[in-house]
């Protein structure tokens, strides 16, 4: 700080050239020592200094990420003056700094407004610009009367600006639209071809958040559509178009035409025809000519060298491809090459577009040539592969496999993939066709295998997942393995001390069910004399020969238990638990293992317990639906009273909520949810579905509804419910156990080779259920007040466009009262159309928009 | 709609920056420093739009230093590098043979030619000519 209280310093400040060297010098503390001397210079009351510490601060702001809230006041101070290069300097540092928060900006209000009136355009434009950076509700409210003077200007820089400033005034303030929304349609005939950009600018905003409102003005975008040369301008009007004959297929063929006749210009430029395709496959994709002409010119998009032309083409046709699959299809060799591509937008794109084309016939040839590309890609791009691969497999219930087999050990590849780190994804697929498809369980088990014994592959984070649903599997399915030794080996090798202890847990309690099916097998076949037995020995469910052998179990036992020994000292708790409970089990039925039947006794204690754990595993274990929870009814009998809160709150440490199963927990059907409150609200829908409930529990209903009626749907919903099972979805309230389910819902497909298994489809399908888009509810009020301004002269279009000279002679009417101004123009203009205007006014903003005659 | 045009050289030092949207302090910086990071990494083979957190990101090279356009993901790309181009030109045109230095010792010319150029993240004047007369009325008054 010494240094820079030389004399030359305190006399003469420092201009902004001068800081800009000095920052460049590059001397470390320069912008620290810079800041105070302009914190210095702003306080002074000469305007030339404090505007010009202004702009040294606001370019430290810009380029250094200084702070320069502080100078808020400052600021304003500054724009007063009257000096334009004041005011400049002073606008530019407001509409870099001022946020919605400052707390100096009402101060500016008033300075805004008298640059706004002033006759100098330049400050006005000063001031336009400053408000459409940093406009806030009051500035808008404030200031919508001077804009509004402004939209009808004589000179046309002001006339654009104030165009490009109402959008921000609409957003923030959508009762501006009453003032000056007749204005803004009417620049919309202007012949200046800038006004007219400006113009159609913010109705392409305006019309993206909200297309409905904007129909009635297509007559006009029409017009300028088939007359305007301007690139810019037809860009714009053709994405209002887009939006608009989306929602108004009529408009669709009318518009059609038009911009067939643009893209078969000559020497159109490339920006337009890309706009035209891109609206032709977004919205007009039903006209043929149009489509067809599209699809054509993204042909040559397609071939060109230009990198950017190749990426717009394959994104352009990725729009088409739900819909016009054969366009897709023509381009077929385009995007293969594309894969191949150095860019990695343009490898993104042909990827998505390689999966649209997959189909029953072709996904084995596609997918195997996009594992190879994956081997030789690079990490991210072979993640998006595998990525894509499994989900255009698994959609709608894996619609396009035919054959499981080639799928499993397919998912098997994915997980030797190097870079593979979509395990979750695989690991979900893995446990999903184990429980839904039946006869591809043979080859899961196989896969499995494969994956567990391979100890290389425990190391790698990754593919724990994966392991975890192979382990899953080979243990619940173990009756379809060949040699279950080697299944209960692998899980628990060393190496599997490099497993997360929860996926350890998987894997201790799929040894269990090995152990548990192989002694199952050897004690039942330890009995020839019972036929019955005899009967279940052979058909224990498996295609290969079990040779249980006294040695074979007896190895099987000790190993496993040889194994289990070391972890029953571990410090989590999951690991512990399941591996004392194997060695329990374990020397429970260990010194019944004898060479030959020891007595026709086989009752004893270790064949009970015996049969009892396989009793346990033997229930199959059904795919659960994500809304399952919600399907159960209530138990009958069950009083749901305040009672019972109380008692929730007393307990509820002890009594936690049971989670909702999900679709991938395998609790069985059975299991209500203990949460109070939520079985209160479903009260009300399920006690209406089923028997009509006991009188006394009735009247505990009535009391509960009076105190929690805000929760409950409406009676008239419950009387339906109480008519029958008139349900269209085919979802019964009943949930039904999870056994039924293959009957009621496979589909047979016959095919000439071999037929498609059987695939258990779940009740409501299984994709979450997705949340309704949520509408904006901040555009309502802008939405309605649009719709009541265009319904106010939506009759009277006719003479708005006779008298524009009318009307732009009226603008100098005075600011005040402008509403009856309005109406009073109205009734100059004719007065047979007054009464029926009156009407108009008075319609309900509810009467659906109508799209005018002249399009029809 | 523009959300924030960018101008930073290629070490990273950022010459110009216009939001059109409000952001914090702090956020400016990280997507600057996003930008930058991403923009000139990208081989010039490559093309000249990437998709940025929900918006997409339009840019060019010209000497040392990188403009930026971000813009939404239903806009023209090729309408904005138009635009880009139109820029440029304007301003080689202003400082006769532009260079990086002009455009940090001018930086509020720039600004103003920008302002001229683009208003409330949209695009108002497309015609060069008509930019450049508005420029040299406003240095009149100067």
């Amino acid at each position: 700080m010494a240094s820079s209280n030389s004399l030359m310093d305190s006399l003469f400040q420092r201009s902004l050239e001068d800081l800009i060297k000095g920052l460049r010098l590059g001397e470390s503390t320069f912008v620290s020592k810079s800041l105070d001397e302009i914190r210095r210079e702003i306080k002074l009351t000469d305007p030339s200094t404090k505007s010009v510490a202004l702009q040294k601060l606001s370019y430290l702001a810009a380029l250094h990420g200084v702070d320069m809230a502080w100078a808020a006041f400052h600021a304003v101070e500054v724009v007063s003056s009257s000096r334009f290069a004041h005011k400049r300097i002073g606008y530019h540092a407001i509409a870099q700094s001022f946020s919605d928060q400052t707390p100096v900006l009402l101060l500016i209000t008033n300075q805004l407004r008298k640059d706004l009136s002033s006759s100098n355009e330049h400050e006005v434009s000063l001031a336009l610009e400053c408000l459409a950076r940093i406009g806030t509700d009051d500035l808008a409210r404030d200031l919508t009367s001077e804009v509004f003077t402004l939209l009808g200007s004589s000179k046309a820089l002001v006339r654009k600006k104030a165009i490009g400033v109402v959008l921000r005034v609409f957003d923030k303030y959508p009762d501006a639209v009453k003032v000056c929304f007749k204005r803004l349609v009417e620049n919309l005939e202007s012949s200046d071809p800038q006004i007219l950009s400006a113009v159609v600018g913010v109705f392409c905003e305006l019309t993206s958040k909200d297309p409905r409102s904007y129909l009635p003005l297509a007559p006009e975008f029409y017009k300028i559509l088939v007359d305007s040369r301007n690139n810019w301008v037809l860009i714009k009007i053709l994405k209002i178009f887009a939006k608009l004959a989306s929602i108004e297929p009529r408009l669709a063929k009318k518009v059609a035409d038009p911009v067939c006749e643009h893209m078969r210009k000559n020497n159109v430029g490339k920006s337009l025809l890309f706009e035209c395709i891109r609206t032709v496959f977004s919205s007009l994709s039903d006209q043929e000519t149009a489509l067809k002409l599209a699809v054509a010119k993204i042909k040559e998009f397609l071939v060109d060298d230009d990198p950017n032309l190749k990426y717009l083409g394959l994104h352009a046709l990725s729009i088409v491809a739900p819909k016009h699959l054969w366009a897709v299809l023509e381009n077929k060799e385009a995007v293969v090459k594309a894969m191949s591509d150095e860019d990695p937008n343009v490898k993104l794109e042909a990827l998505h577009l390689l999966m649209a084309m997959v189909n029953e016939d072709n996904v084995t040839e596609i997918s195997r040539i996009l594992m190879n590309y994956a081997l030789k890609s690079d990490p991210l791009f072979c993640n998006e592969i595998i990525g894509s691969i499994l989900v255009a497999c698994s959609r709608n219930s894996y619609e396009i496999i035919v054959d499981f087999d080639w799928y499993l050990s397919l998912l098997g590849e994915m997980a030797r993939v190097p870079h593979c780190q979509r395990g979750k994804e695989i690991e979900h697929q893995l446990v999903d066709i184990g429980t839904r498809v039946k006869d591809a369980r043979l080859e899961l088990v196989r896969v499995s295998r494969a994956l567990l014994i391979d100890p290389a592959l425990l190391g790698n984070q990754f593919l724990h997942h994966i392991l975890s649903a192979a382990a899953w599997a080979s243990g619940e399915y173990v009756e379809f393995s060949k040699s279950p030794y080697e299944i209960a080996e692998a899980l628990l090798q060393p190496c599997t001390c490099l497993l997360p202890p929860s996926i350890r847990a998987i894997y201790i309690h799929s040894a269990f069910k090995v152990l548990v099916f192989s002694v199952g097998a050897y004690f039942s076949a330890q009995e020839p004399t019972s036929s019955l037995l005899a009967q279940e020995s052979t058909s224990s469910g498996s295609s290969v020969v079990n040779g249980f052998t006294y040695d074979s179990i007896s190895s099987l036992v000790s190993m496993i238990e040889l194994g289990l020994c070391s972890l029953s000292g571990t410090i989590d708790v999951e690991v512990q638990e399941r591996t004392k409970n194997v060695l329990g089990f374990i020397g429970m039925i260990k010194h019944e293992i004898a060479e030959k039947p020891t007595s026709q006794d086989s009752e004893t204690e270790a064949h009970r317990a015996m049969a009892f754990m396989e009793d346990v595993f033997s229930e199959e274990l059904g795919p659960v639906s994500s809304t399952a929870q919600e399907k159960v009814p209530l138990p009958k009998g069950l009083e749901l009273t305040e009672n019972l809160e109380d008692l929730q709150e007393i307990c509820r440490e002890v009594l936690e909520p049971v989670a909702e199963s999900n679709s991938s927990s395998f609790h069985t059907s059975d299991k209500v949810s203990f949460s109070v409150a939520k079985l209160t609200i479903r009260d009300q829908e399920e006690a209406s579905s089923s028997l009509p409930p006991p009188p006394e529990s009735a009247s505990l209903l009535a009391e509960h509804r009076k105190r929690h009626g805000l929760y409950y749907l409406s009676s008239q919903k419950s009387d339906n419910h109480n008519d029958g099972d008139g349900n269209d979805n085919n979802t019964s309230n009943e949930y039904p156990p999870a056994n039924e389910i293959s009957v009621d819902s496979f589909k047979p497909k016959k095919k000439i080779s071999k037929p498609r298994p059987v695939v258990v489809k779940l009740d409501e399908g299984d994709d979450p259920k997705t949340k309704p888009d949520a509408s904006s509810s901040n555009d309502e009020p802008l939405s309605r007040a649009i719709q009541t301004a265009l319904m106010g002269k939506g009759k009277g279009k006719e003479s708005v466009k006779d008298n524009h000279d009318i009307n732009v002679d009226t603008e100098n009417i005075g600011q005040s009262s402008r509403r009856e101004k309005k109406k009073k123009k109205n009734g100059e203009r004719s007065s047979k159309r007054s009464s029926r205007r009156r009407r108009d006014q008075e319609a309900s903003v509810t009467k659906p928009v109508e799209v005018p005659d002249l399009l029809l | 709609m523009i959300r924030f045009i960018l101008l930073q050289n290629r070490q990273g030092k950022t010459r110009l920056a216009k939001y059109y949207v409000p952001l914090e302090e702090s956020e400016k910086h990280k997507v600057e420093y996003e930008v930058h990071r991403m923009v000139v990494n990208r081989d010039s083979k490559f093309t000249n739009f990437v998709e940025f957190r929900t918006h997409k990101v339009i840019y060019r090279r010209y000497a040392g230093l990188f403009f930026s356009l971000c813009v939404d993901i239903t806009d023209n790309e090729l309408a904005y590098l138009e635009c880009i181009h139109l820029f440029v030109e304007i301003l080689d045109h202003f400082f006769s043979n532009v260079c990086e230095l002009d455009l940090v010792f001018n930086f509020h010319k720039v600004y103003l030619i920008l302002d001229e150029f683009i208003l409330a993240g949209e695009l108002q004047e497309t015609s060069k000519r008509a930019i450049i007369e508005r420029m040299s009325e406003l240095e009149k008054l100067d």
